[in-house]
């Protein structure tokens, strides 16, 4: 970036440096960014497991709080936006003008229809009774608690709730900030077709970070709503 | 960052003039984003200090109307008599500020910013606007912890550890705006210190001048490349424990709540596993300047460079396994107890090693006591002291006598004031004529030296005979204690010591703003150094170089046989000298 005049391909390392790994800034700088996210991420799971495994009553079975069926979907869609990106990014390093843009808006718009499910799932539970501090008293779902207090694993609501939505919608922020950062490169870059095949840095990077998302995501599915 | 690319975007000497807005406030130029650093981060110093002042009064004589406190709310001092809810914001508030907002921006983000591309012989940062961005939001983050004086309740009272359940629950800690700024303003300082490590990181990578090689670097520079791999680690490890116990503030989680099922002791744990690593980011950075200015002093080249190089990284590995040391006595099994005891006390092999070095480097050199050397001498006194009841507390059997005692108290003063802070009055009277064009005064920097040692020893010190006495640290009124009465004289010996301490710090801010304006103007290299950094006009201008330079050599040849000069620059050539080859770049 230093030296614009000289390193026609933002893509190349910085020249004329003493070369350390031969990756450019943007992408070096994104992977260790990602590598705070992984710590960031691991202290609210770490804190979940140490939670749950230390909780003093048995935590509500899979499947009696949360709506698996729907949440698979989206996941579901979080994997099909990462596949999409792969096809812009490949479409791209082609040259192929046509298909980025055709590959990179259905990404925007799976991980819109992300967030969009999530906030639908949000609604839904606090609507039965789901919030993070617990049950809510006299909802449907402490009524259930209350005559099931096992499966619902009534006596530890409160850590379900907590780390329930702490974990998840910090993801679907992450999403949300994607969808955001994707749409501004879209109508800055890609619908101008500034992106070229020598130079589509931002369809690289931007794309590191929503595979990152995407891999937080099926860890979170995993243990958050299966086990 | 994708428009950054254009072409009048490529910053070198001749570049087009800008405003006063871009050039000094929205600047994305590393020199300027370091020295806002440096004045944000002294006035916050000055407020730490105000407050230790407040705290020093009431332990010295408590009870008794503080000088010039009539100025404080009722809720606060009323008649100026320090109350029991002020003090533990006081103690909460000098603690957070000094760790947060003093010591670690004036290490990383003062001297990480200023001297990485400098010593590395880069235009700038790898990324000039996040840079900027990662100092607009630690300067907000110190305004939103500075606004919780001037919330209803007054600031966080949970100590600088704000250990749960106190701190997650307002009607125990009495405090609930106070609370939440501490922990939102925690969260902004995460995500500045995140921005601003992965740009340190990208930038030592990537972006070396040719010929300067990993074992070419400098010292300093090495340590700040690990201190910014701690940071980029660990911060985010306390943004998602502060944003945790946000939650249970405010929107009824129960994350450290043990009456819903919650775990009081898991905060502790998030709380040190940060807390460790940051441990060495307020040393280590310091360890790498003084050894550059050590080497400087003594016109030598520092012993043992590459066993530094392996000591710094052996310190930031074994400080990610040393946490628990914090918790001895919270009641965590006493064999993972035993654990890190053995962990913790292998920290001391190399930090050993810094210190034998640093002796080495010294002995029989030609040694020119500066005011930088005096300090960072002074730094390397202190450490031992501060290291030796170090390797003292670790051990468990005796850490369940001292914990919580005023001997911790002086053994993190010892360290974070006689080790990082000395550390730091010698680098910033080193590199403040490359960030000015004006050099202090060294008689000043001389006097100010021999008094802050003098001061602080009799300030600190008695501490750790205080604490062996059973002190404990954060109680208001020690006159109510039987077994504390004997050392009130002492104590009130400490209050006086420490008043004068802070009195002899304006000494040094003095300096700093007069030498600002009225100081002498600086040559090109005032110490005679090898670094990238001095074969540039002072102050260096913006973009740094018009041509990257060629580094053909190490940091510390000094008194080479090869050059009639008793140093040699890194970018000298000379006749036996190679030019460095480039690696092909990949695609070409």
């Amino acid at each position: 970036m230093t030296h614009a005049a000289v390193a026609a391909s933002a893509m190349r390392p910085p020249f004329p440096a003493e070369r350390g790994v031969d990756v450019y800034n943007k992408k070096l700088g994104m992977w260790v960014f990602l590598g705070s996210e992984v710590m960031f991420f691991t202290a609210l799971i770490g804190s979940y497991v140490i939670l749950r495994f230390g909780a003093p009553g048995p935590w509500a079975l899979p499947g009696k709080v949360l709506n698996i069926p729907v949440t698979a979907f989206n996941t579901f869609l979080l994997i099909c936006s990462s596949v999409s990106m792969v096809k812009a990014y490949a479409a791209i390093a082609n040259g192929d003008q046509k298909w980025l843009k055709i590959w990179f808006g259905l990404t925007i718009l799976c991980g819109a229809g992300f967030v969009s499910v999530q906030a639908y799932e949000y609604t839904h539970l606090i609507h039965h009774g789901f919030l993070p501090s617990g049950y809510r008293d006299g909802s449907e779902l402490a009524e259930l608690a209350a005559a099931n207090p096992v499966m619902y694993g009534q006596a530890v609501a409160g850590l379900y709730g907590s780390t329930f939505f702490t974990m998840t919608g910090f993801h679907g922020f992450h999403v949300t900030c994607g969808v955001i950062s994707m749409l501004y490169l879209y109508v800055t870059r890609v619908l101008p077709g500034k992106y070229t095949k020598d130079d589509h840095a931002g369809v690289e990077v931007v794309g590191l970070y929503w595979h990152f998302v995407d891999l937080v995501w099926i860890i979170l599915f995993t243990i958050v709503y299966l086990i | 960052m994708t428009t950054a690319a254009a072409p009048q975007a490529a910053p070198h000497a001749g570049h087009a003039p800008m405003g006063f807005w871009r050039k000094y406030i929205f600047s994305t130029d590393h020199k300027i984003i370091g020295i806002q650093f440096l004045f944000v981060s002294l006035f916050f110093l000055l407020v730490g200090g105000f407050l230790a002042m407040q705290i020093r009064w009431q332990l010295g004589f408590p009870g008794r109307p503080m000088p010039g406190g009539g100025i404080l709310p009722e809720t606060m001092a009323p008649g100026g008599v320090i109350l029991p809810e002020y003090y533990i914001q006081l103690v909460t508030m000098h603690g957070t500020f000094m760790v947060f907002f003093a010591i670690m921006p004036l290490l990383v983000g003062v001297f990480a910013n200023f001297l990485i591309p400098l010593k590395l012989g880069a235009h700038d940062m790898a990324f000039p606007r996040i840079n900027m961005w990662s100092f607009w939001t630690a300067f907000l983050a110190g305004m939103i912890m500075l606004a919780g004086f001037f919330v209803p309740d007054g600031a966080a009272r949970a100590g600088w550890t704000s250990y749960a359940p106190l701190s997650a629950r307002p009607d125990l800690s009495g405090a609930s705006y106070g609370q939440m700024l501490w922990c939102i303003s925690l969260v902004c300082l995460g995500l500045s210190s995140i921005l601003g490590s992965l740009n340190y990181i990208t930038t030592v990578i990537n972006n070396r001048a040719p010929g300067m090689t990993w074992f070419r670097m400098p010292l300093s520079v090495w340590a700040l490349f690990i201190t910014a791999i701690l940071g980029l680690l660990a911060l985010p490890v306390l943004s998602g424990a502060a944003i945790m116990l946000l939650f249970d503030q405010t929107i009824g989680t129960h994350f450290f709540d043990p009456a819903a099922g919650g775990q009081a002791l898991l905060w502790q744990h998030l709380f040190w596993f940060f807390g460790h690593p940051e441990v060495y980011i307020l040393i280590l950075p310091a360890m790498g300047m003084v050894s550059d200015i050590i080497a400087n002093g003594s016109r030598k080249p520092i012993f043992g460079y590459h066993s530094m190089v392996f000591a710094i990284v052996g310190i930031a590995f074994l400080g990610w396994m040393v946490w628990g040391h914090h918790m001895f006595v919270s009641g965590m099994n006493p064999t993972l107890g035993s654990t890190f005891m053995v962990s913790t006390l292998i920290i001391a092999v190399p930090s050993a090693i810094k210190v034998f070095n640093w002796m080495g480097t010294m002995w029989r050199g030609n040694l020119h006591f500066h005011v930088p050397m005096l300090n960072a001498v002074g730094f390397v006194a202190m450490f031992v002291i501060g290291g030796l009841s170090g390797i003292y507390m670790a051990a468990t059997p005796l850490d369940m006598f001292i914990h919580d005692t005023y001997f911790i108290v002086a053994h993190i003063h010892y360290v974070l004031f006689g080790g990082s802070l000395f550390a730091l009055f010698g680098a910033i009277t080193y590199w403040y004529p490359k960030m000015f064009g004006r050099v202090m005064s060294e008689r000043w920097g001389k006097i100010h030296f021999w008094l802050t040692l003098l001061f602080y020893n009799c300030t600190f010190f008695p501490m750790h005979i205080y604490g062996m006495g059973g002190a404990m640290r954060r109680i208001y009124d020690p006159t109510q204690y039987d077994f504390l009465k004997p050392y009130q004289p002492l104590n009130q010996f400490i209050t006086i010591s420490a008043f004068l301490l802070f009195a002899t710090q304006l000494i040094f801010f003095v300096n700093f703003w007069w030498s600002l304006f009225k100081g002498k103007k600086a040559e090109q290299n005032p110490w005679h150094d090898n670094g990238l950094e001095w074969t540039l006009p002072s102050p260096a201008p913006h973009g740094n170089w018009e041509r990257v330079p060629t580094v053909y050599r190490g940091p510390y040849e000094f008194s080479s046989p090869e050059v009639a000069e008793d140093y040699l620059p890194q970018t000298r050539k000379l006749p036996t000298d190679r030019e460095p080859v480039l690696a092909p770049v990949a695609g070409d």
